[in-house]
């Protein structure tokens, strides 16, 4: 017998178009070619409306959902699809739990080529695959031309905590040690060089990196209780993360600047832009927050760690009824660390 | 980045920092405003504050260009972009500033106008060769540093015969600035100020010359100084000198960038694009004679305010807004009723809070864990 009676999509010259988001045949077609091979696995392969999956073993559910716009969708070191991926895994992580399923949906413009998409999906799927995270159920929609971006792409991902270890952004302590798993800003630069407004060539590439095996490290290393705060500072940079912690745990942060890692393209590139480094987007890095007592077996591990060579003691938590964010800046001056305001802008001047 | 950071050094700075407090005088105290939104961010972002004696104050003066923009001019920039439908294309700092009607650039872009973020007047120009069926409009802002790239892009629109580029031509004038300072200090009391440092990248374009009427007819110090740490800690060190020694000079710290004469070539295109008008509001300083330039009757064709009519009204500030007597060193911003209760970076009622380079912004982001420490002391 014939093994099908469709005619392959056109991945090389077609376009998403109307009918692919309309739930039928073209639907079906999409999801057959594109999405299900890349992210094949035996939850996906039930084919049902959701996947039955087997309890977490932990001591709790972890649960964590986030929306992926950006514009180029590739850039240096990474993609939105990668982006997706990693995300979420490090959302569920960062709560010291162990990421064990994603869901994936899609939110498709009209008229987005279908090699594009493919490329989104087969990066997408090896990422998963390479965190050992699978994708186990999705959704795809198509929107008319100009309501999109390309795609969007929104991930929610499913964990077990850890019996031993109860993180929270309000956990910090005064006289805890606060680390930095490794360089700053190169995700925020990697992206802004990549538009095409800026003529602007750089060998600046991504940090996007699923840091779920840095966490697993950091939890088997230290004793429980030891570990007091996960995050990992992406959109508003290191400050904006430090101060969302800051006022969480009622307590003040203060940082050395000279022992922030920072690689020096990096930091060229922001002073070019007019930005500040500090309040630039990470996708590869977690803060951790620590008992000082194991502050240094902590910087050991995620030394020992790939994601984490270049990690570093930057601060530690102090008291302070404000919750200040404070700096020694590297010249020997002291400054507030303040959040964000609205979007970075460079300066002119 | 090697010759960013040797301005940057922290044992060069120790070094001039235990010179200052060797040479200052305990009776007096020093009060020296230093011109530019550059070097604001510098002495902010650095905490050069903390190297300084107590009795050595510096105030944030008006150099910075997005805080002195009046309201009425970017209500032109919006109406332009939203009732002629024009690209509107504009440095990232003013997208920010509040304008009448609740509105900014940002919630103009939001309600359908089409504005654009460029980081050069020539991307602008570039943007309308390659869209010569669209209006492209630059809304053109800054002291002289902006001032010579927009003459130039203008000369180059001109020599093209590009009829979809224009310029709303906002570029404001150092020299009025500095004068209006020292004319409103308040006459026959204490001097508010004992010197000035002295812009550095509009000293690149103007030259260290033009500061010296300055320095002799009001009797102040000025020292010119890059925008790095270093510069300006050496420039604090020059300004206590001249004070001690009773002298008021024009010094030129950023010798590896300003020329006496500055820079001919960049001047001479603002000869021939530029005319000076006749009074410019600036946001926070009111009406200043001969203190900005528009677009010389050569020139006229791309003049948006031409092209476009929008008659520029003027829109004041909040009643009990203090940048006035701020950017004129009069006052400080926490004596502002306003400041960090209803005017913060989030929502900025006055110029010196718009810009991270205004000295409300400065003080509210960079210093105010200061103001929490004096006060519980």
């Amino acid at each position: 017998m014939k093994k099908n009676y469709v005619r392959a999509l056109d991945i090389k010259n077609g376009r998403v178009d109307m009918n692919h988001g309309a739930g039928g045949r073209a639907a079906k077609q999409l999801i057959d070619e594109i999405f299900a091979p890349a992210f094949d696995n035996i939850y996906l392969a039930q084919g049902d409306d959701g996947a039955r999956l087997p309890m977490p073993v932990g001591a709790a559910l972890v649960m964590s959902t986030d929306a992926h716009v950006v514009q180029p969708l590739f850039f240096a070191g990474s993609d939105i699809g990668r982006l997706a991926v990693h995300g979420t895994i490090n959302d569920v992580a960062m709560m010291a739990a162990t990421p064990l399923y994603l869901t994936a949906s899609f939110i498709i413009e009209e008229g987005l080529q279908l090699r594009v998409l493919r490329d989104v999906v087969n990066s997408m799927a090896q990422a998963a695959k390479e965190a050992g995270v699978p994708i186990v159920t999705g959704d795809t929609k198509v929107v008319e031309q100009g309501k999109g971006d390309g795609v969007f792409i929104s991930t929610t991902g499913l964990g077990g905590a850890s019996a031993e270890h109860q993180v929270s952004g309000a956990n910090a302590k005064v006289g805890d040690v606060v680390l930095l798993s490794g360089c700053i800003a190169d995700h925020g630069v990697a992206v802004l060089a990549q538009r095409e407004s800026l003529q602007f060539e750089s060998d600046i590439v991504s940090d996007s990196a699923a840091l779920h095996t840095l966490v697993a490290a950091l939890m088997t290393a230290l004793p429980s209780g030891a570990l007091h705060v996960l995050r990992d500072p992406t959109r508003g940079g290191l400050a904006t993360t430090l101060n969302e912690i800051a006022l969480q745990s009622k307590v003040g942060i203060d940082l050395m600047e000279n022992q922030i890692p920072i690689r020096s393209a990096t930091e060229a590139a922001c002073e070019l832009l007019g930005l500040d480094p500090l309040y630039i987007a990470n996708e590869g890095k977690l803060i951790a927050i620590v008992d000082a007592q194991y502050a240094e077996l902590a910087l050991a591990t995620l030394r020992q760690h790939a994601l984490g060579e270049s990690a570093a003691i930057i601060g530690k938590v102090t008291e302070d009824a404000h919750c200040f964010v404070q700096m020694q800046t590297r010249l020997g001056g002291r400054r507030v660390v303040d959040w964000l305001s609205g979007e970075p802008l460079p300066r002119i001047c | 980045m090697k010759y960013i950071s040797e301005y940057r050094d922290p044992a060069a700075a120790q070094l001039i920092s235990a010179q200052i407090h060797q040479e200052v005088r305990a009776e007096r105290e020093y009060r020296f405003m230093e011109f530019c939104g550059g070097h604001t961010h510098a002495i902010a972002r650095y905490g050069v504050t903390e190297l300084l004696p107590k009795n050595v104050r510096m105030i944030h003066g008006p150099g910075c260009p997005v805080c002195v923009l009046p309201i009425g001019r970017v209500d032109q920039a919006i109406k332009m972009a939203l009732e002629h439908n024009v690209i509107l294309c504009t440095y990232g700092d003013t997208l920010r500033v509040p304008a009448s009607d609740e509105l900014t650039l940002m919630k103009a872009k939001a309600r359908g106008a089409e504005i654009r973020m460029v980081y050069s007047v020539s991307d602008a120009l570039q943007l309308a060769r390659s869209q010569p069926e669209r209006q492209v409009v630059f809304f053109a802002i800054g002291f002289e540093t902006t001032t010579p790239p927009t003459a130039m892009v203008l000369q180059a629109a001109a020599r093209e015969g590009l009829n979809n580029f224009s310029v709303l031509c906002c570029h404001v004038l150092t020299p009025p600035a500095i004068t209006h300072i020292l004319e409103s200090a308040p006459k026959g009391e204490a001097a508010v100020l004992d010197g000035f440092i002295g812009p550095a990248h509009v000293s690149i374009i103007i030259g260290s010359d033009a500061y010296a009427p300055f320095a002799q007819t009001y009797q102040k110090p000025v020292v010119i100084a890059g925008f790095e740490p270093i510069d300006v800690l050496q420039a604090i060190l020059m300004l206590v000198r001249q004070v001690n020694s009773g002298r008021a000079e024009v010094e030129n710290e950023f010798i590896r960038a300003v020329h006496p004469l500055g820079n001919a070539v960049a001047l001479a295109a603002m000869d021939d694009v530029f005319e000076l008008r006749e009074s410019f509001e600036w946001r926070g300083l009111g009406e200043m004679p001969l203190s900005a330039l528009r677009l010389s009757s050569r020139y006229r064709a791309f003049d948006a305010e031409v092209k476009f009519p929008c008659p520029y009204q003027s829109v004041s500030d909040h009643k009990q807004c203090e940048c006035g007597s701020i950017l004129r060193g009069v006052k400080s911003p926490t004596d502002c009723k306003l400041f960090g209760n209803v005017c913060t970076p989030e929502s900025p009622m006055g110029s010196c809070m718009v810009s991270s380079e205004g000295a409300c912004a400065a003080h509210y982001s960079y210093g105010r864990f200061r103001d929490v420490t004096e006060a519980s002391l």
